[in-house]
C-alpha cells in the first residue's frame, strides 16, 4: 500500500523511553527559553512571523510526520483562515482573540470538507487532490469581493487582546503570539502521544493491519486532517493580526510548498523538526531577498538535497548522532 | 444571428473550440503522467516546469539560431527529452525503492528550479511567439471560423495520444513495458533491460510534455510560470481519470477541457474552478475515478 513505510520517516519515532523523554524535556526547555531571549536579539516581527510558520510547519507535520498522508494544500487552511480572522478584525471589528478563533473555525470547516474528499484516496492521489482542492479555494479568494483580490486586507487592526491589553506594543503582540505557538505545540506533544496518536502511527505503518486489527482509519484520518487543518488555521489567524495583512500570497500553492520544504528541511516526523525547519528557512528567506527570484531556485535546490542526502532533516540528523 | 439556449452560435462554438485545444493540452500531459508513473512509480511534479521548457526551447531556437516552428516542433522535445534523461540518470533512480512521495517532493523541487532560472532569464512577462506561416488564416465553416492552427493543434494532439495508446497497447515494446510495470524483477530475468526501459519512458514523457509546450507557445505567450499554472489542473485531471488507463487519460483530458470550454459560455465565474468541481463530485460518486481500478 502507499502508506510511508520509508526507514527516514519510521526510524524518527520509535517508542518512548525514558530517555527520550528526558532529550525532548530538555529540547523544550531549550526552544522556550531561546524565544524568551531572542527578541533582544533579533527583530521581534520576523520572530513573531516565524513562530506562527513553525506552528503551521507542526500542525502539517502532524499529518505526515505521523498520520503519513502529504498534503499538499495546506495553504488552503492557513491561507483562508489568515482571510477571515483579518475580515473579523477589520470589518467586524472584533477582539484579536475572537478574530484568531473565527479564522481557526473557519479552518477547521474547510479541513472537515477537504478531508473527507481527500481521504477517499491513498498515497500520491491524496496530494494530488488536496493540491487541487486547495488550488480551487485560491480562485475563489482571487474572486471574492471580501478578500480585496490582489491587494489581499491591509491595515488588519491588532486591536485589543480581551479589549484591555493594546497589542500595538509590540512586546504584548510577542508575548501572545509565544503563548499561543507554545500552547499549540504543547497540544500536538499530547496528541501525538495520546492513544489516538498512537493508533495513527499504526496507520501510517500498515494501514490494512489497522483495519484488520477493527479500527475505522478513515475515521481516524480525517480527525487528523482536521486537527492539522485546524492548527494550520490558528497560525494563519495569528499571522493575519500579527503582521496586520492578508494576502493572496498565503492561500497560493507556492505557501502549501513552502511548509512542505520547511517540515523536510527540519525533519519530517520529528517534534522539533518543523520549528527548525521554519526558522531555518524563513531567516534565509530574510537574508536572500536581495536576490530576488534565485529564492525559488534555491529552495528548490534543497529540496531535491533533502530529498536525496538528509531526508531524516536537521532534527532527525542530530538525534541519530545522539543515538550512535 | 442564430442561438442555443440564448447563446449566439459563434460564441458557443469558439468557447468549445478552445476547450478542445486546452483539452488536447489536458490529454498530452496527464497521459505523460500516467507513462511515467506506471513506469517509475513517480508523480512527476515537474510535468508542467518541462512544458514550459518546450516552449521556452522553440523560443529561445528562433530567436538565436533562427530555427523555426517546424523543426522546433522535432527539436525541442528531443532537447527537453535528454534533459529529462540527464534527470532520471542523476536523480530519480535513487528514489524508485522509497515511498511515492520522495519523487513528488524531489520533482517538486526541480519544477522550483526550472521556473526560477526561466523567471531569471526570462522575466515574468509572457514573450510572444509567431504563428508558422503555413498554418495562418482559417476555414469558414459556416456555423463558425476554424483558426487552421486551432484545428492543427487538435489533430496533431488526437494522433499522438492514439499514437501513444496504440504503441502501449497493441505493440511488442508496449507489451514489455506493461509487463515490466507489472513485475519488474520477472522482465528483467527474460533479459529484457528494464533500467534503459525505465530511462527511456521517462525522456519520453518529458519528450510529450515538452512537445505540448511547443505547440501551446503560439496559442499561449511563453512564460516561465504556463506550466505550474497547468500541472494543477491537470492532476485534477489525472485524479478524475484515475492513471490506471491511458484511453482514460486521453478522454477524461478532452472531455474536461470541453466541460471547462462550456462553463465559460454558461457561467463565466466558474470557468477557474469548474474542474476541481467535478473532481469533487467524482471523489464523492466513485472514489477510484473515472477509469480507475480501486488501489
Amino acid at each position: 500500500m502507499d502508506t510511508m513505510s520509508s526507514p527516514a520517516v519510521t526510524g524518527a519515532h520509535a517508542p518512548p523511553s525514558a530517555v527520550r523523554r528526558n532529550g525532548e524535556a530538555i529540547g523544550f526547555a531549550i526552544m522556550v527559553a531561546a524565544l524568551i531571549v531572542a527578541p533582544f536579539f533579533t527583530y521581534p516581527l520576523f520572530l513573531m512571523q516565524a513562530m506562527c510558520f513553525a506552528l503551521f510547519a507542526c500542525a502539517f507535520n502532524l499529518l505526515i510526520g505521523y498520520g503519513g498522508l502529504l498534503s499538499f494544500g495546506h495553504a488552503l487552511y492557513f491561507g483562508w483562515a489568515s482571510y477571515i480572522a483579518a475580515h473579523a478584525a477589520k470589518v467586524w471589528g472584533l477582539t484579536p482573540e475572537l478574530a484568531i478563533l473565527t479564522g481557526t473555525a473557519a479552518a477547521a470547516i474547510l479541513g472537515l470538507l477537504a478531508g473527507s474528499l481527500a481521504i477517499r484516496r491513498q498515497g500520491i492521489y491524496f496530494a494530488m487532490i488536496t493540491l487541487a482542492l486547495s488550488q480551487m479555494m485560491y480562485f475563489v479568494a482571487l474572486r471574492m469581493k471580501f478578500t480585496g483580490g490582489e491587494d489581499g486586507i491591509q491595515a488588519v487592526p491588532r486591536g485589543h487582546l480581551f479589549g484591555l491589553i493594546d497589542l500595538r506594543n509590540d512586546t504584548a503582540m510577542y508575548v501572545v503570539v509565544l503563548v499561543i505557538f507554545l500552547g499549540c505545540f504543547l497540544l500536538i506533544y499530547r496528541i501525538i502521544h495520546s492513544p489516538f496518536g498512537e493508533v495513527l502511527k499504526a496507520i501510517r505503518e500498515n494501514e490494512p493491519r489497522a483495519i484488520s486489527l477493527g479500527y475505522k482509519t478513515e475515521r481516524y484520518k480525517l480527525i487528523a486532517f482536521v486537527l492539522s487543518a485546524t492548527l494550520a488555521g490558528v497560525a494563519g489567524s495569528t499571522k493575519a493580526i500579527t503582521l496586520q495583512i492578508a494576502s493572496l500570497t498565503d492561500v497560493n500553492w507556492p505557501m502549501s510548498g513552502e511548509v512542505v520544504l520547511m517540515t523536510l528541511v527540519g525533519g519530517l516526523g520529528t517534534i522539533f523538526g518543523p520549528v527548525v525547519g521554519a526558522f531555518v528557512i524563513l531567516a534565509m528567506q530574510f537574508k536572500l531577498s536581495v536576490v530576488g527570484e534565485w529564492v525559488l531556485v534555491i529552495q528548490g535546490v534543497i529540496f531535491v538535497a533533502c530529498v536525496l542526502l538528509f531526508r531524516r532533516g536537521i532534527v532527525g540528523e542530530v538525534a541519530a548522532l545522539f543515538k550512535r | 444571428m442564430v442561438t442555443i439556449f440564448g447563446i449566439p452560435s459563434a460564441a458557443l462554438f469558439g468557447q468549445l473550440l478552445i476547450g478542445l485545444i486546452n483539452g488536447s493540452f489536458y490529454a498530452l500531459l496527464s497521459l505523460g503522467l500516467a507513462v511515467i508513473f506506471g513506469m517509475l512509480n513517480i508523480i512527476n511534479f515537474a510535468h508542467g516546469a518541462q512544458y514550459m521548457l518546450g516552449a521556452v526551447a522553440a523560443f529561445l531556437l528562433l530567436q538565436w539560431t533562427g530555427i523555426g516552428y517546424w523543426p522546433a516542433l522535432i527539436v525541442a522535445p528531443l532537447i527537453v527529452g535528454a534533459f529529462g534523461i540527464v534527470i532520471e540518470r542523476a536523480f530519480l533512480q535513487w528514489l524508485y525503492k522509497l515511498d511515492h512521495l520522495y519523487g513528488l517532493l524531489l520533482t517538486f523541487g526541480l519544477a522550483l528550479i526550472v521556473e526560477g532560472i526561466a523567471r531569471n532569464f526570462l522575466g515574468s512577462a509572457g514573450l510572444p511567439y509567431a504563428l508558422p506561416d503555413s498554418l495562418r488564416g482559417g476555414q469558414n465553416l459556416g456555423f463558425m471560423f476554424l483558426p487552421n492552427y486551432r484545428a492543427w493543434v487538435i489533430g496533431v494532439s488526437l494522433v499522438i495520444c492514439f499514437g501513444t495508446w496504440f504503441a502501449i497497447e497493441r505493440t511488442r515494446l508496449g507489451a514489455y513495458l506493461r509487463a515490466a510495470t507489472e513485475n519488474p524483477t520477472l522482465v528483467r530475468a527474460f533479459g529484457i533491460n528494464v533500467p534503459l526501459m525505465i530511462t527511456l519512458t521517462y525522456g519520453f514523457g518529458v519528450a510529450l510534455a515538452a512537445f505540448a509546450g511547443v505547440m501551446a507557445a503560439p496559442i499561449y505567450n511563453v512564460s516561465p510560470q504556463m506550466g505550474s499554472e497547468l500541472i494543477i489542473v491537470v492532476f485534477a485531471v489525472v485524479v478524475i481519470g484515475g492513471m490506471g488507463s491511458i484511453l482514460g487519460a486521453i478522454l477524461t483530458g478532452f472531455g474536461l477541457g470541453v466541460i471547462e470550454g462550456l462553463t465559460k459560455v454558461f457561467f463565466p465565474e466558474a470557468s477557474n474552478t469548474v474542474i476541481f468541481v467535478i473532481m469533487a463530485i467524482v471523489l464523492l460518486v466513485r472514489p477510484a475515478g473515472l477509469f480507475g481500478r480501486r488501489a
